[in-house]
């Protein structure tokens, strides 16, 4: 059984931006769950697309109570590739993100497609998409909530990451909410104007 | 940010520095004149595919895009 979810929303910075941030979103206070990043292919096309695949090493935080149902010798680590095409006469990138391991867990395959506003100047439309799946699905319950809890809430780090990113390309300094001292480390939240409200595609992550 | 082999961090991070470089200030203008990344990408992939192979990382043979082929077009 596969979960399918999409939305859409719009970052408040130019294109050109949000893709020059996409290659410098770690680290990142939102994901210290990020152990490694590497670029392990890049190509210039003939036609000057550049693509470009991306490995990541993850923790993989389960809970203590769910740790039982796996066995002993399961990687604490979870792989993710990130394929991605940045298309600069289109002015469109493309990203198709999945794991590599523990996909008997749960498979998360996520595609995203950044491309320039139509309705607002300056802003960048992003469209995603998941397909989740487990085969422990139906059989588990709370192992079924607890990773769409965990794909929402990475989901939403990510976006923070991203945003992090962009603050720090544009040289603004970190736009922050209160509560957040410049030295030490994050306490309060990011100013999330930055992102506009999401609006969907039909299916949130309510389910 | 780390890479996946410990040795190959310090590659990694010349190599990134390289590329965000010419990424933002000639690949997204259009400029098509050579990459200046080449010679530092190599180094550090030398490394970094080793590691990769060391730690049995399954990557080898996966399709570029791979798992999207099945996907309808959004």
């Amino acid at each position: 059984m596969v979960k399918y979810f999409c939305s859409t929303s719009d970052i408040k910075s130019t294109w050109d931006h949000v893709v020059s941030a996409f290659w410098q979103r770690y680290p990142n206070p939102f994901s210290t769950h990020v152990l490694t990043e590497d670029v392990v292919y890049r190509e210039v096309t003939t036609d000057h697309r550049l693509l470009s695949r991306r490995l990541l090493m993850k923790t993989n935080r389960l809970p203590r109570w769910a740790e039982r149902f796996f066995p002993a010798g399961m990687s604490r680590y979870v792989y993710i590739l990130e394929d991605s095409i940045v298309d600069p006469v289109n002015r469109s990138l493309t990203t198709y993100t999945w794991n590599l391991n523990h996909t008997t867990l749960m498979s998360v395959e996520e595609r995203c497609v950044f491309l320039d506003s139509a309705e607002q100047p300056a802003t960048t439309q992003l469209r995603r998409e998941a397909w989740i799946s487990s085969s422990i699905f139906g059989f588990s319950k709370p192992i079924q909530e607890f990773g769409l809890a965990r794909f929402k809430s990475n989901q939403v780090k990510a976006m923070k990451g991203l945003e992090y990113a962009l603050s720090n390309l544009q040289g603004l300094g970190i736009r922050l909410s209160v509560g957040v001292s410049m030295s030490g480390g994050w306490r309060g939240g990011i100013n999330l104007t930055l992102l506009a409200s999401a609006h969907g595609c039909h299916m949130s992550l309510q389910q | 940010m780390n890479s996946v082999g410990e040795a190959c961090t310090e590659l990694k991070r010349e190599y990134d520095q390289c590329f965000n470089r010419w990424f933002a200030e000639h690949f997204l203008k259009g400029d098509r004149s050579g990459d200046p990344c080449t010679e530092t990408f190599r180094k550090y992939q030398r490394c970094v595919q080793k590691a990769i192979k060391e730690k049995d990382i399954p990557i080898d043979g996966v399709e570029f895009m791979g798992p999207n082929k099945d996907k309808p077009e959004s």
